[in-house]
């Protein structure tokens, strides 16, 4: 086994974070619908192999950003649920004291720098850590996630240009879920393989199965080495599927018949659970307790999270400067 | 300390190489600042000497520039981050007002973002209506951003040495037209947000300008003090934040005020300067306040059209005699 290899213990670990993040992001869907999250919220179910595969590659001291979409990569960074759900929530002990919310979800201590919610916006941000690594000279890689409509923005083509010609430890980690917002990908975009993207500023690339957190962890693995070593950055297009629609006003009208039953098949936690069949690392019951245990672990977060105090109203005012 | 004569642009290469040899976390980048020493040449002599590293040459990508200087201060350098023309504050116009400015609030203060965004910006140099703009009110309703607007090569050198100092975002905005303007500098003495200058004292009339508008309203000032009216010139330096104290000090004295302003008169400093006197002084008023601004234009390129569209020495005495004679 290579060191790109996730051993069966940490395989376990990751499925256990694949699920927790599922019960987590189903119920901040039931307490969106119970009025409790303010504005959109985007949800990440079908997606949790390709933060949680992508930032186990990772140690401490590298960074992480990501998009509007990224409860599942703040959480995989290691953010506390609690006080991620907090936020989401609006509560004064919330990641970002409630001024941030659920598009906004920032744990600098864990190296989850930032949820960004103009497309494409911190990928110029995440040449900047890498930018400090380098000067610094700490070794620490950049893990950005962005999704596949970030492709067409002019940030990402300036942040990429920049990687390249600097060869910054940057991971462009592409979440290609086939739709910008409710736009299909071929309706906005020429290529079909957003990979190739990459050719333009001749920087390295991969597509992997984004369902497989095995797979997502291993080329993520090799990406962060070349980093580390000095090779510059790497792109990776990670195909996956988001199981619920881009944000809360979406008619879910543009999916065709069979395509979300087709992907639920390769739902990233039974594709995992069936990896650890395969290796006879848990049996089914095994499993079963291991689903049911993340539904207990997600509602006595809730419920304690929901009685926690609002903000005092006087720190709208603090932190707009130092 | 004592002092040196230098030119204003002279004095910006002086701030960024004094701050990049006390601090080894100052970085610079921008287009063209490293081996060429700058299109305007206040870079020169920094690559030379502090190297390639530091003084970093970048693609023409403003968005890449303000977003890579932003993820790196947040990281633990001090980066300085040049546009080469005010103007170009509109390709990077998301990065600067969503992302620069919002970093701190959005995280709930989780890290300190030291950046520094220097433009030349300004009109009267023929460069026509993308590269003369004086761009500072653009941010003036971003909350979160700090903005300086030196007129003399030591507040130039003070307010960069502060800007680069400060763990906020600070905007600088460097004239174009005062680059040669020579003056005395006191290497390491910083001049601080917020607090703004009497540059000449008068009881009759309060004027308010920045930049290349406060030498002409000097200049205004010398011709009505012939005529008996004497005016008193305030410089803010810094429009965020704004040091209205000085100002409404001032008018409680002369009961008029003129602000002079290098951009139309729409949504920019002079107009909120006069809101807040109205709102602090009102019955101090001998005369109502005016505004002094360019046109409602483009900045149009022929000679006269461009001198017609910048605020002159005889427009801004007129107002002050229309104000004294009210």
């Amino acid at each position: 086994m290579t060191a790109a290899e996730l051993s069966t213990d940490r395989l376990l670990d990751a499925h256990r974070s694949m699920l927790e993040i599922r019960a987590f992001e189903d119920e901040v869907a039931r307490l969106f619908l119970q009025n409790l999250v303010r504005g959109s919220t985007h949800l990440y179910q079908g997606q949790e192999a390709v933060a949680v595969g992508a930032c186990m590659a990772l140690r401490h001291g590298d960074t992480m950003t990501c998009t509007y979409r990224g409860h599942g990569a703040v959480l995989a960074m290691g953010a506390p649920a609690d006080r991620s759900l907090a936020e989401i929530l609006g509560k004064a002990d919330g990641l970002c004291g409630g001024k941030g919310g659920s598009m906004h979800l920032t744990d600098v201590g864990h190296g989850a720098l930032g949820s960004f919610a103009v497309v494409g916006a911190h990928l110029p941000f995440a040449c900047g850590a890498a930018l400090t690594s380098v000067t610094k000279d700490t070794g620490a890689v950049s893990l950005a996630f962005f999704g596949d409509g970030a492709t067409n923005i002019g940030a990402f083509h300036e942040a990429l240009n920049l990687a390249a010609v600097w060869r910054l430890p940057v991971i462009f980690m592409c979440e290609n879920n086939l739709y910008g917002e409710y736009s299909p990908l071929a309706s906005t975009t020429p290529v079909s393989r957003l990979a190739s993207r990459a050719d333009a500023y001749a920087m390295a690339s991969h597509q992997v199965d984004g369902n497989d957190v095995v797979a997502v962890h291993a080329v993520t693995a090799r990406a962060v080495e070349r980093a580390r070593s000095g090779d510059g950055p790497t792109f990776i297009e990670a195909l996956t599927y988001r199981h619920r629609g881009h944000s809360r006003s979406d008619p879910n009208a543009y999916r065709p018949d069979g395509e979300l039953e087709q992907w639920l098949e390769r739902d990233p936690i039974v594709v995992s659970e069936q990896t650890l069949k395969d290796r006879g690392a848990a049996s089914a019951a095994e499993l079963a307790t291991m689903r049911d245990r993340s539904q207990i672990w997600i509602d006595e977060i809730s419920a304690r999270v929901l009685a926690w105090p609002e903000p005092d109203l006087a720190a709208r005012f603090d932190d707009v400067v130092a | 300390m004592s002092t040196v004569s230098l030119t204003y642009r002279e004095a910006i290469a002086l701030a960024l190489a004094d701050a990049m040899d006390d601090d080894p976390d100052v970085l610079c980048l921008g287009e063209d600042i490293g081996a060429a020493g700058g299109v305007f040449k206040t870079t020169e002599g920094l690559f030379e000497r502090f190297g390639g590293e530091r003084v970093r040459d970048t693609p023409i990508s403003e968005q890449a520039i303000v977003g890579t200087a932003l993820g790196a201060a947040v990281t633990g350098l001090r980066p300085v981050a040049e546009l080469m023309f005010a103007d170009f504050a509109g390709v990077a116009f998301d990065q600067i007002a969503n992302q620069v400015a919002k970093y701190r609030y959005m995280s709930g203060g989780q890290a300190d973002v030291p950046i520094t965004i220097r433009m030349a910006s300004g009109a009267g140099l023929g460069f026509a209506a993308q590269h003369s703009q004086a761009t500072e009110n653009w941010f003036l309703n971003v909350p979160g951003l700090h903005i300086v607007v030196p007129a003399t090569p030591a507040d130039v050198y003070g307010l960069l040495r502060t800007a680069i100092d400060s763990n906020d975002p600070v905007l600088v905005f460097e004239h174009k037209a005062l680059f040669t303007q020579r003056g005395d500098v006191e290497p390491g003495r910083s001049v601080p947000l917020g607090v703004a200058e009497v540059v000449r004292t008068g009881g009759d009339v309060t004027v308010v300008a920045t930049q290349f508008m406060r030498w002409r309203s000097l200049e205004a000032a010398e011709a009505l003090e012939t005529e008996g009216v004497q005016v008193e010139v305030i410089d803010p330096r810094t429009l965020s934040p704004l040091d209205l104290d000085t100002i409404v000090t001032s008018v409680e004295r002369t009961g008029r005020l003129v602000c002079v302003q290098e951009s139309p008169p729409a949504g920019g400093w002079g107009a909120t300067v006069i809101a807040g006197v109205v709102e602090l002084a009102f019955d101090r008023l001998d005369a109502p306040p005016i505004l002094v601004a360019s046109d409602a234009t483009p900045v149009p390129y022929a000679g006269a059209m461009e001198d017609r569209w910048m605020p002159s020495a005889e427009r801004i005495a007129d107002a002050v005699r229309r104000s004294a004679e009210h």
